[in-house]
């Protein structure tokens, strides 16, 4: 039913969706735990930015991408220097741009699950010997587990359904930087509609079942 | 050995202050109104607010003006009001968490708290499945297992009803007959602190107004706080006899002896005997023909203005033990009350507390 292309490009999806959640779990997790239990003045700039890429269209968000780390952009100098290269049209630049794209979607169920859990467990468990690491680990994560599970499932699907940012970054390359959404634009445009739907209805299949995922396991959170 | 606490600290509208030298055993009262900082004070205590001040507990320095030993490095179990379990674990691993984290310096045996605060059969439920006042038992054995040598409870009882109250104030009794550390117990509840307390610190406003033995203290009739239908005093006494026809109890105190209803307690334990203000009346003379059962010899020490222009609190001896009696200013001064006159105290209704 799908040509290697098609398989190779789900293939590459599911790359670019896996190690941008994990990185997004690994970054955001600091984040909306610092978020969550700020009270300067700094909270409301720091969650604006966090929360820029919701409104941004991608292809402002890409710009400004390209620009930076482009040859004259001072993070493409960088990643000169460290002799990788440029990221641009890579799939390590793809990483990035996916990144701070779905970083809300990540920060913000995290930030909600630790605001909800508040200081009061946390107060409890430093009164029992556990120092804030401890406590972190021990109690605040294990209770804002449906934050997590959210911020995974979401983090995951919004990277897998982004386009106009993949494009702007990766461009087109076949197994490099050709996700599905790119490809299935490429079958619309050699009017290849029976590839274009098949690629198509797989995706409106698979957002029905994350989003349902979703659903149930938040309903079940609530129940228990 | 003591508990030596100052400690200042500001927020807009409050202010605490206060300086104290509390025993290094035994059951201390933060009593006052809500509001009046006990709770703060236990916070700043534990290390969980950042007062200026100091705070040495039996010896150990916790918090001087150089030093501030974050909470979760203070040898200290906390019991909040709202017990605070976690909720991703059963009561078991609520009950482990402290323990595994002091390193095994516990003094107590984890069976023997399971078994003393009744624990047993809800090791595998988790908090969800637990009343209120189970919750609570769990939070007291789960702080005393990280082998405190300060206990510190927050109005334990606060969120119970008053039958689970009566059910769980026997486990708190049980539980400090076997401390050997200090316990420092936040209450704005006067049956609570006659039942419990051994030492009282009567908060008002941010400030320590009163503090001493309790007897002594709650026998005080200059408190700046009016402690209202709950002026009374609290002693302790021994039983004596039991009455099987009339189902009575006597009690012998220094100064006296009392009759009471006998709610079981074997001969010759010690118990604590409260009597309030407003079950006092007073006489000049013995009268027999009262349905009043117990009528003592007594002298008055000193009066004092109540709240209300019409009433007076009045101070009494009988023996070495001080009552309280409250009657209205008109038949003090009809009764010519003047400090060291002989006078009978008739005692309308006496309670065994603990």
């Amino acid at each position: 039913m799908f040509s290697p292309a098609d398989l190779a490009a789900i293939w590459l999806t599911l790359k670019l969706a896996t190690v941008t959640t994990l990185l997004l779990l690994l970054i955001g997790t600091p984040i909306a735990w610092r978020l969550a239990r700020m009270r300067s003045w700094w909270k409301g700039p720091l969650a604006a930015v966090v929360a820029m890429p919701l409104v941004l269209p991608p292809t402002v968000l890409g710009f400004y991408l390209l620009l930076l780390m482009g040859p004259h952009g001072p993070v493409g100098r960088f990643t000169e220097w460290l002799g990788i290269g440029l990221l641009p049209f890579s799939f390590g630049g793809l990483v990035v741009a996916s990144v701070i794209y779905s970083l809300p979607f990540v920060v913000q169920p995290l930030q909600n699950a630790f605001e909800a859990i508040g200081e009061r467990p946390l107060e409890a468990a430093a009164t029992l010997r556990a120092s804030p690491l401890d406590a972190f680990f021990s109690v605040a994560v294990p209770l804002a587990r449906p934050g997590f599970l959210t911020a995974t499932i979401l983090g995951f699907a919004h990277t897998v359904g982004e386009f106009g940012i993949v494009l702007m970054i990766g461009g087109n390359i076949p197994d490099k930087t050709r996700v599905v959404s790119v490809q299935i634009y490429d079958h619309v445009e050699a009017m290849d509609y029976a590839a274009a739907h098949g690629l198509a209805a797989g995706m409106v299949v698979f957002s029905f079942l994350v989003l349902l995922a979703l659903y149930l396991l938040n309903s079940r959170g609530r129940r228990s | 050995m003591s508990v030596a606490a100052r400690f200042a600290l500001a927020y807009p509208g409050f202010a605490l202050d206060v300086d104290l030298d509390l025993p290094g055993s035994g059951v201390t009262a933060l009593f006052g109104q809500s509001g009046c900082g006990k709770t703060t004070l236990l916070r700043c205590m534990a290390g969980l607010e950042r007062g200026a001040g100091r705070l040495a507990v039996n010896g150990e320095t916790w918090q001087d003006d150089s030093l501030f030993v974050p909470t979760h490095r203070r040898p200290l179990g906390y019991v909040f009001q709202d017990a605070r379990l976690f909720a991703h674990l059963d009561v078991a691993r609520n009950l482990d968490f402290g323990m595994r984290r002091s390193r095994g310096a516990a003094t107590v045996k984890r069976e023997a708290i399971i078994d003393l605060l009744g624990l047993g059969p809800l090791l595998d439920r988790l908090p969800e499945r637990l009343s209120g006042g189970e919750q609570q038992r769990v939070a007291i054995a789960r702080a005393l297992l990280a082998a405190p040598r300060l206990l510190l409870m927050d109005e334990p009882l606060a969120s119970l009803d008053h039958a689970r109250k009566q059910e769980f104030l026997p486990w708190l009794e049980r539980l400090r007959d076997e401390l050997d550390i200090p316990l420092i117990y936040v209450s704005h509840a006067p049956d609570e602190v006659a039942r419990l307390a051994d030492h009282i610190v009567v908060m008002d406003a941010g400030r320590a107004v009163a503090q001493g033995p309790l007897a002594e203290t709650l026998a005080r009739i200059d408190l700046p706080i009016k402690l209202g239908e709950d002026a009374g005093a609290v002693f302790a006494a021994t039983v004596a006899e039991r009455d099987a026809e009339w189902h009575l109890a006597r009690v012998e105190f220094d100064g006296g002896e009392l009759w009471v209803r006998d709610n079981g307690t074997p001969v010759g334990r010690a118990v604590r005997v409260r009597i309030l203000a407003r079950d006092v009346s007073i006489a000049n003379s013995r009268h027999d023909d009262v349905s009043i059962m117990n009528l003592l010899p007594a002298t008055v020490v000193a009066h004092a203005a109540e709240d209300h222009p019409s009433q007076v609190l009045v101070q009494l001896r009988v023996g070495e033990t001080l009552l309280l009696g409250r009657l209205t200013r008109r038949s003090a001064q009809r009764l010519d009350l003047a400090p060291g006159r002989e006078v009978w105290v008739q005692i309308k209704a006496v309670a065994l507390v603990g």
